[in-house]
């Protein structure tokens, strides 16, 4: 006998049901990516391990961070903050979309009472040079998940492909239990010894991100960190592949790709303190982009990416 | 003889691409078999959101044996060649046949193509169909390389007669065919086999799955109206929405909602709009108050509370999104009501850019009111009306509704400008100057909205053209064409004379100002006055340039050459645009060019006019003959002027004549003169024509009785002074030489 029987009753049974779910189901279940990063996509888990050959079978828990999304905690839908639950599966297996209905059936969703559809969206990340086809899922019309087939990364194309879910955690648990503002949701069990709400973990947090995303954050010295970190990820990649300390050879992918985050969060935030205008924020996504796609040309020559070390002949 | 039922099943195809999908299945295989000499007597397609399904009846058990007789090389001819034919025809010299023709002897080969049976050929056909499919995207997925719209799972292809049904084999990276399929998703996810096209409908119904699309699509609409009507409500039509949501579910099941009381003060077309974009609902109408109270899902299950929860959960959606739209509403009403109005968006449109090398949308907007100004007269428009409507038209695009739903622009501007207490034409002209968009678009008519809607279109054209961003083949990123076609349609459709050139000029120099730094503003200014009193590009700028002291800026004396080529660029470019309107309107491409060559064309209404006019001339016979008349007069002066090397273009002279018929040319030369003049004067171009028909008889009974190319040599110079003088009367309404025929 498992916890998942019945409905789920707050926020952190949902996630430990999905996380019980999808071990079940063999992924390996890792932690969030201890960087800020816009969506659960940037995890390098997900990122990277999407390129190359090996196959690779992940699920996670990612906070995420979009600051032009703050209310200072009071739009009931709406967070600068929050959290998203992705699963990234290479080669995509052909049950894949099953095995998703599943994961709902699993957070309490009753697949005879409730209206579920997969439809079309394609996915595409500027920053990241990706995209997949595949769908948004709709629950009774709500969006509850996003589900992607990735057919390039970086620049590269997926071979095998790998098939992504994410899920909206919020959203998802507030349809799930029932609440129509976000900070009222049960975070632990509303029996439990000390009940908290989303609202008393989250509610404060909120407003003082809204207030230094929107208004506080120092620009010039956002601007500066954003041309350090890309000019730090040149550098990592620039280095040569043979260590000469240890005479291995050791590419730097994943610092080069934390470079390229962090680039990206910057560039979030100065997005948010509404000081780039239209035409140059095509230019910075170009350049994150840019960081993005030689990392993911790193990646594809270490081991993880498959790269297979050439036998002494 | 067997039928054929093929169905391909996948993961969720998008709605937008099935109808197109099936059709596509249906041709590819039906081109592939007949090729392959397979007839068949019917063939069908249909589909769902998880399969495409073709049915093809009558179709031949094994195509026909084909014989075929080929000429090859003489008998004697070098081994080589023969070898080379033998290879070719698959055949031995032995079974070769020597035939005796007029040339000698030559080998025959006798080739036998055995008919192939059904099953094999299917599987070619098919196998080809699925890896060379032309959807408008497609993916791979897993550890394969096979493309499809989304993972294919199953391929169900099988033939069958009376003696019963067999699999067609076949294997497309590890999808084997069979005879199976499955139902509905979650109703009925069992496989089951099928025996033909009747037992395949059957029992997908009983598993629910509606195959046809459009059998859907009917069931949703009439149980839709039903539940609306039983309410005394309507609903509000929308084929597109329609034929999407059918493509969205295998089992529909129609659920009406009520709307929350807060949010029926929206306007309709907002609520409508996030019912539409956001959750695909149908909007639900009382006929009585006009106002949207009801919303259509269409779920895509039955459930054992018949839908309760379904539609609890669609209603709880819709309101965080109509409370959305209600906080965007309001707050935009406190904008457009509050003291500044609606100037506090078009201020905040100077952060936004337009294009790159043409500045913001504000430095836009200033372009289109000064445009808008100079072209108010010319469309019976208050200029200060014009203006003001041009100033406002576009400060929506700084709302927050415009901001979540674009494509409301427009729209919202004339509610708020309503909200701001701006004049009706005003209002008007906000909603009304994007249009039209379509070829079936209506076109403004009020005088201040067709004046913005020409401004901005004219605007953007000569805009993009200074920068020259101008449409390339299929690219035409910004809408340039149909931004030409709206000012054609506007322009006739409202009878507007104007003279295109002009105010071609003056945008182009406004753009031309935007997108060089360097031109000095005041010389521009001085220019577009100029321009503007004087309407004539060229002594404009001389004007302009004699009243600088010293050395006018280098990018200024460019303006001098650039303006005029860029604006040529830009009338051809129209000229084209309008042969293709009026094409499908059934005026032949030569007449456009013979009216195009004359005097005046940037005037497209009195082009339009000169076009109708020789278009339905030249459908009677006394046009056809003119025509000729014409060409023949034209030809033999050319030809003479060419060799001689000089224009007849004197005169000719009467006492010159010497034959009956030249005399009663002149004398109708005269008399067509006088009576075509003021027709041509009244832009009355049928009555012209008219009298050029009179000329007819003479110039034919010129060319019986007279050899032009006469001995003497004053005479054949008056003569072919005469045909120049026919060329002249007859070149009055269009350039003849370019009607074909």
């Amino acid at each position: 006998m498992t916890e998942t029987n019945g409905a789920p009753r707050s926020f952190q049974e949902i996630i430990l049901r999905l996380q019980n779910y999808w071990a079940a189901k063999g992924c390996a279940v890792m932690q969030p990516y201890d960087m800020e990063v816009g969506a659960g996509t940037f995890h390098p888990a997900t990122t990277l391990r999407s390129l190359g050959s090996k196959a690779w079978a992940a699920a996670y828990v990612q906070p995420s961070r979009r600051p032009t999304d703050g209310r200072y905690g009071e739009n009931p839908n709406r967070l600068q903050h929050y959290y998203q639950y992705q699963v990234l599966i290479k080669p995509s297996p052909p049950n894949l979309q099953e095995l998703y209905l599943g994961s709902l059936e699993a957070i309490g969703v009753d697949m005879a009472m409730h209206d579920i559809r997969f439809v079309e969206d394609d996915w595409e990340s500027p920053t990241l040079g990706a995209w997949g086809l595949g769908w948004e899922v709709w629950c009774d019309g709500m969006e509850v998940s996003q589900f992607t087939y990735f057919q390039q990364v970086g620049g590269h194309d997926c071979h095998p492909v790998s098939g992504e879910l994410t899920y909206g955690l919020e959203r998802l648990a507030m349809y799930v239990l029932g609440v129509d503002h976000v900070m009222d949701m049960p975070f632990n069990d509303p029996d439990a010894m000390i009940p908290l709400t989303y609202g008393d973990v989250f509610k404060q947090t909120e407003e003082e991100y809204a207030r230094w995303n929107f208004d506080v954050a120092n620009t010039e010295v956002l601007l500066r960190h954003f041309e350090e970190a890309e000019a730090e990820c040149a550098a990592i990649l620039a280095e040569e592949h043979m260590d000469p300390k240890t005479g291995k050879r050791i590419i730097m992918a994943y610092p080069a790709y934390d470079q390229c985050i962090k680039a990206s969060h910057i560039f979030n935030l100065l997005d948010a303190r509404g000081v780039i205008s239209v035409t140059e924020r095509q230019a910075y996504i170009g350049r994150v982009r840019a960081l993005a796609k030689q990392c993911a040309d790193a990646f594809v020559l270490t081991e993880a990416g498959g790269y297979v070390p050439e036998t002494a002949a | 003889m067997p039928d054929l039922l093929i169905e391909l099943f996948s993961e969720e195809i998008p709605a937008r691409m099935q109808a197109r999908a099936a059709e596509d299945l249906k041709k590819r295989v039906t081109d592939g078999l007949v090729e392959a000499g397979l007839t068949y007597a019917g063939a069908a397609a249909l589909s769902t959101p998880r399969r495409l399904t073709l049915a093809v009846d009558g179709l031949l058990a094994e195509s026909p044996t084909i014989r075929e007789e080929r000429k090859g090389p003489k008998v004697g001819a070098p081994d080589k060649a023969i070898e080379g034919f033998l290879r070719g025809a698959g055949l031995s010299r032995e079974q070769l046949e020597e035939r005796e023709t007029p040339k000698g002897a030559v080998y025959f080969a006798m080739i036998e193509k055995p008919g192939r049976p059904a099953a094999a050929i299917i599987a070619e056909v098919l196998e080809d169909t699925i890896r060379n499919f032309p959807w408008p995207k497609s993916m791979r997925w897993g550890a394969g390389s096979l493309r499809w719209v989304r993972p294919l799972h199953s391929i169900l292809c099988i033939l069958s007669d009376e003696a019963g049904a067999s699999v067609v084999d076949l294997d497309i990276d590890g999808i084997k065919s069979g005879n199976t399929t499955r139902g509905h998703r979650f109703m009925a996810p069992e496989e089951f086999a099928v025996t033909g096209f009747d037992d395949y409908a059957a029992k997908l119904k009983r598993a629910h799955v509606v195959l046809d699309a459009r059998e859907r699509a009917e069931a949703i609409w009439q149980e839709a109206t039903n539940q609306a009507f039983a309410n005394g409500l309507d609903v509000v039509e929308d084929n597109g929405l329609l034929a999407e949501v059918a493509g969205l579910v295998e089992w529909p099941v129609v659920l009406m909602g009520a709307i929350d009381e807060e949010f029926l003060e929206l306007p309709p077309e907002v609520l409508q709009t996030s019912m539409k974009e956001h959750q695909k609902f149908f909007s639900v109408k009382n006929p009585k108050t006009g106002r949207i109270e009801k919303f259509i899902t269409v779920a895509n299950r039955e459930t054992a509370d018949n839908g309760a929860t379904i539609l609890a959960g669609n209603q709880k959606v819709l309101s965080a999104r109509l409370a959305d739209a209600k906080f965007f509403w309001e707050n935009d009403l406190r904008t457009a009501k509050s003291e500044a109005g609606m100037s506090a968006w078009v201020e905040n449109l100077g952060n936004v850019t337009f294009h790159n090398k043409l500045g913001t949308q504000a430095a836009r907007i200033d372009r289109i009111a000064a445009l808008a100004r100079e072209i108010a007269p010319v469309v019976g428009a208050d200029a200060d009306l014009a203006e003001q409507a041009a100033r406002v038209a576009k400060a929506d695009l700084s709302s927050e509704m415009v901001y979540e739903f674009p494509e409301l622009q427009g729209l919202m501007g004339r509610y708020y400008a309503e909200a701001a207490g701006l004049p009706q034409e005003v209002a008007n002209a906000c909603e009304a100057h994007y249009s039209p968009l379509g070829p079936g678009d209506d076109v403004p008519s009020e005088p201040v909205s067709v004046a913005v809607a020409l401004a901005d279109k004219l605007d953007t054209l000569t805009g993009f053209w200074a920068i020259d961003e101008k449409p390339t083949g299929s690219k035409d990123p910004f809408a340039l064409r149909r931004a030409a076609l709206g000012v054609i349609r506007l322009v006739l459709e409202n009878d507007v004379r104007m003279p295109l050139d002009r105010f071609f000029d003056s945008q182009l120099l406004r753009a031309e100002s935007a997108a060089n730094g360097e031109l000095p503003e005041e010389n521009v200014n001085a220019l577009l006055k100029e321009i503007a009193a004087h309407g004539v590009f060229g002594s404009a700028f001389e004007a302009v340039k004699d009243r600088i002291g010293g050395l006018p800026a280098t990018a200024f004396l460019e303006l001098e050459r650039r303006v005029p080529d860029t604006s040529d660029d830009l009338l051809s470019f129209f000229h084209d645009r309008l042969k293709v309107f009026l094409r499908d309107q059934g005026i032949r491409h030569d007449v456009i060019d013979a009216c195009i060559a004359m005097e005046g064309n940037d005037d497209l209404t009195l082009l339009v006019k000169r076009a109708r006019a020789l278009e339905d001339f030249l459908k009677t016979e006394d046009g056809e003959n003119l025509l000729q008349g014409f060409k023949r007069a034209n030809n033999i002066l050319s030809q003479a002027e060419e060799k001689d090397g000089v224009e007849y273009s004197f005169g000719a002279d009467r006492k010159f004549a010497e034959d009956a018929t030249e005399t009663a040319l002149f004398d109708a030369l005269e008399a067509g003169g006088a009576a075509i003049s003021p027709a041509i004067e009244a832009e009355d171009f049928a009555a012209a024509m008219r009298g050029m028909a009179a000329l007819r008889a003479p110039i034919d009974a010129f060319f019986e009785a007279v050899q032009v190319n006469a001995d003497s040599e004053v005479v054949r110079r008056n003569r072919l002074n005469l045909l120049s003088q026919i060329r002249q009367v007859c070149g009055q309404v269009a350039d003849l030489t370019k009607v074909e025929g």
